[in-house]
């Protein structure tokens, strides 16, 4: 099992039957396993502030809720965790918190763990997908136990790695629902959240001393000449090369069992505190007076591996070498083949505009050759820096402004971005790239699709009605397939003055549910290929380039090429084409 | 084998697409039912868009970590040819590499900015060895659907590995749709005979 079907199973199997989420890797699978579960609810609200208020509303009616994210969504919800913080629940809530060192398929690699710290919510850190299963009851059960919210961390390797998982029956769920009215527990005005504050003092002295009894920080004595404190995945990197050291490991990251700490400390002579990203044990432990080794020698960033936890207890810097010396092309993801994003950007390739860019997989389009985005911050920023950069240029900016969204990411947070723009009224453009999912991280549904994550049909926004009803009035929706069209669109809306949104829609060529007709394979005819390279610029996986093929009369060095397994006709080379060689 | 207190590390590389995290996953199937700890790990996000993929399998008595030790890998199996080169960094001088030798250019050298590599099995039998090269594609093709290269590649790891082809061949009928099974067992034949 995989640590995030590991997780699935153990919400279910404590008995839990709520969770809400909104995707991103290396999350998203632990809600696609949760809700195959029986009698479970589960729901994609549009973004993880939502997702975690919808788990606290539930929580407070008494339900035991889960909400999930990656570690970039624990910032969009941050605004409703820090004050739960003080108001407690009345069932039990659990923030899953999934952070991706290395950054694998994020933006940064923010270390989430001092959240736990900032916001005063314990935290467990499990270390395989066992342990994920193991910890996720201990965590309701925490949150139960101190009225309080939990968090949950995971990285990357922890979730996405696969290994022997046993199984427990699951708990029968007790229907603990009700309506509770306890307004001055949950009213967070001052004079109600001065007392809560204290109550978080409170809970955090009861939650000191649980941590110092909580099983799942063990403490293994082997040689006691060299002590190792970690948590999570760096255990077993840090026991696979050093088997006879003894090990504190802690299930449990917030808050920390200060006395456990300086028992281990004094029966081991030598300490190092292996974590990956900042020094958060680290800094900790050294500030209860005990003398550690930590960021001396490990690396502050990206994920670890057995390789360099050794070298760095051994104070060895050679790197492992490669008998191949020579440089590689990289071979970066790409929008796959036939891709509705691919025809809009080579279109707004020729506009020259600076497109502000988003978190989907059109930032693929980033690279070469179709550099189709200029900037890429987080979910939702293209709408509002497009507009601040329209505003701060002025006429210098006039026409060379765009920013690009996609569908779930408008809703996710590009609506109000977008209500600004009207509001203040600037001259970028906006594309919404609407391929009618959430792609990037596997098809999963969202406010636009008319589906739930449970499967059920749903209202289904209607971007246009909703983009006009912001208050935009240049709204015009093209196919992306059409690259002459989408080059008047694009040409026209630049030069057209205030805010205007073109809608590129065609549904993602992955999307099962958009029933598309499958479409022969195109051909390129040798004798009419020049050997220009102009399709090569679309970077359409099936199209290679196959060196050597001359012809007389020609000045061609080669031609290009078509894997007719991969290619599903979409068409877009044959309209680049100058030698009408594609059919 | 079973007691051996080793852990091993096979190491499956290639291209978004190309069934990689498939064929990782029936090894690691293959090792449970064999007897052993197995963990493995991957990334995932980019598995159908082209890009680097890439999945460690390890197996032995009690496996602590996902992922191995930079030059430890015993066993490469790479899917794509040049892709091979790529992760020498992370198998020991004395690994097994299997390597399937269709070209897919990535999109630097079909825009000319960059040539793919020559002589790539060449390079690896000077360095390595034992090199099984052959064009698993192909050989799929001929076994009904070139998306069963990656069982192909895996009939050769089954002949580097001590365990009886019986196990591998009954976790193979458990992984596909009935329909695909005698195809995917035909794949997995001509894997071990090429």
């Amino acid at each position: 099992m995989s640590g995030n079907e590991a997780i699935a199973r153990g919400v279910y199997e404590a008995g839990v039957r709520f969770a809400a989420a909104y995707p991103g890797t290396p999350s998203t699978e632990i809600m696609e396993e949760f809700v195959k579960y029986d009698g479970v609810y589960a729901e994609w609200a549009p973004n993880e502030k939502v997702a975690v208020e919808v788990a606290i509303g539930a929580a407070l009616g008494g339900a035991k809720a889960l909400a999930v994210m990656k570690h970039v969504g624990v910032n969009v919800a941050a605004d409703p965790i820090f004050t739960v913080s003080y108001t407690g629940i009345e069932g039990a809530l659990v923030i899953i918190s999934a952070d991706d060192p290395s950054m694998h398929s994020s933006q940064n690699e923010q270390d989430n763990r001092n959240y736990a710290k900032f916001a005063k919510i314990p935290m467990l850190e499990p270390a395989d997908p066992q342990e994920a299963k193991n910890f996720i009851k201990y965590a309701f059960e925490i949150s139960e136990k101190f009225d309080t919210p939990v968090f949950f961390r995971t990285t990357t390797r922890v979730a996405h790695s696969k290994s022997v998982v046993t199984l427990k029956d699951p708990e029968m769920p007790q229907d603990a629902t009700r309506l509770v009215h306890h307004a001055e527990k949950y009213v967070m005005v001052p004079i109600n959240a001065r007392i809560r504050r204290v109550e978080v003092e409170k809970r955090q002295l009861a939650l000191k001393n649980f941590v110092e009894n909580f099983p799942e920080n063990k403490m293994e004595i082997n040689d006691p000449e060299v002590g190792i404190i970690t948590a999570g995945m760096p255990y077993n990197y840090a026991k696979e090369v050093f088997p006879d050291f003894s090990y504190l490991k802690l299930g449990m990251v917030y808050p920390l069992p200060a006395q456990l700490i300086h028992e281990f400390a004094s029966r081991v002579k030598k300490i190092y505190v292996i974590e990956e990203l900042d020094p958060y044990l680290e800094e900790q432990i050294k500030a209860m007076g005990i003398e550690v080794t930590g960021k001396d020698i490990f690396p502050y960033t990206n994920e670890f591996d057995p390789g360099i936890v050794k070298k760095a207890i051994n104070s060895d810097r050679s790197g492992t070498v490669s008998p191949y010396q020579q440089s590689l092309a990289h071979r970066p993801p790409n929008l796959c083949p036939g891709c509705p994003h691919r025809g809009l950007f080579h279109a707004l390739k020729k506009s020259k505009a600076y497109v502000h860019g988003d978190i989907g997989c059109y930032t693929l389009s980033y690279l070469k050759p179709l550099e189709g985005l200029h900037s890429c911050i987080c979910m939702g920023a293209s709408i509002g820096m497009a507009h601040g950069m329209s505003k701060a240029l002025k006429e210098k900016g006039k026409g060379k402004v765009v920013g690009v969204i996609g569908d779930s990411t408008f809703l996710h947070s590009g609506i109000t971005s977008l209500l600004n723009m009207a509001y203040n009224n600037s001259d970028a453009l906006i594309i919404i790239l609407d391929n009618s999912t959430t792609a990037m991280t596997g098809m999963q549904e969202h406010p636009g699709t008319g589906y739930t994550l449970m499967g059920k049909e749903a209202k289904k926004v209607n971007l246009n009605v909703l983009v006009s009803a912001l208050g935009i009035e240049n709204i015009r929706v093209i196919n992306p397939y059409n690259i002459k069209e989408t080059q008047i669109a694009i040409k026209d809306e630049l030069a057209s003055s205030g805010p205007s949104v073109i809608i590129s829609q065609a549904p993602c060529v992955l999307f099962k549910r958009a029933n598309l007709k499958p479409v022969p394979p195109l051909k390129i005819d040798a004798d009419k290929c020049e050997g220009c390279r102009t399709c090569l610029t679309l970077n359409c996986p099936p199209i290679a380039w196959k060196a050597g093929i001359t012809k007389e009369g020609s000045k061609r060095k080669g031609i290009a090429v078509i894997d007719e397994t991969l290619c599903n006709g979409c068409g877009l080379c044959a309209q680049v084409c100058k030698f009408g060689a594609i059919s | 084998m079973k007691d051996d207190s080793r852990v091993h590390s096979v190491l499956f590389a290639g291209v978004g697409g190309q069934g990689i995290i498939r064929a990782s996953d029936i090894m690691c199937m293959v090792m449970m039912e064999a007897g052993y700890d197995v963990k493995k790990s991957e990334v995932h996000g980019m598995a159908q868009r082209g890009g680097c993929v890439n999945s460690d399998v390890r197996y032995g008595k009690k496996v602590y970590s996902p992922l191995a030790e930079a030059g430890s890998g015993e066993i490469l199996v790479s899917f794509e040819k040049m892709e091979a080169l790529r992760y020498l960094k992370f198998i020991s001088a004395d690994a097994s590499v299997i390597v399937n030798t269709e070209e897919i250019y990535p999109p630097a050298v079909n825009i000319g900015d960059t040539s793919y590599p020559e002589d790539v099995v060449g390079f690896l039998k000077k360095n390595y060895p034992r090199v099984v090269a052959f064009n698993a594609a192909e050989i799929a093709q001929k076994a009904g659907n070139v998306k069963a290269a990656n069982v192909v590649l895996l009939g050769a790891v089954s002949n580097l590995l001590n365990v009886d082809k019986s196990i591998w061949e009954t976790v193979i009928k458990k992984s596909f749709p009935q329909k695909l099974i005698k195809l995917n067992l035909d794949a997995f034949q001509m894997g071990i005979a090429a």
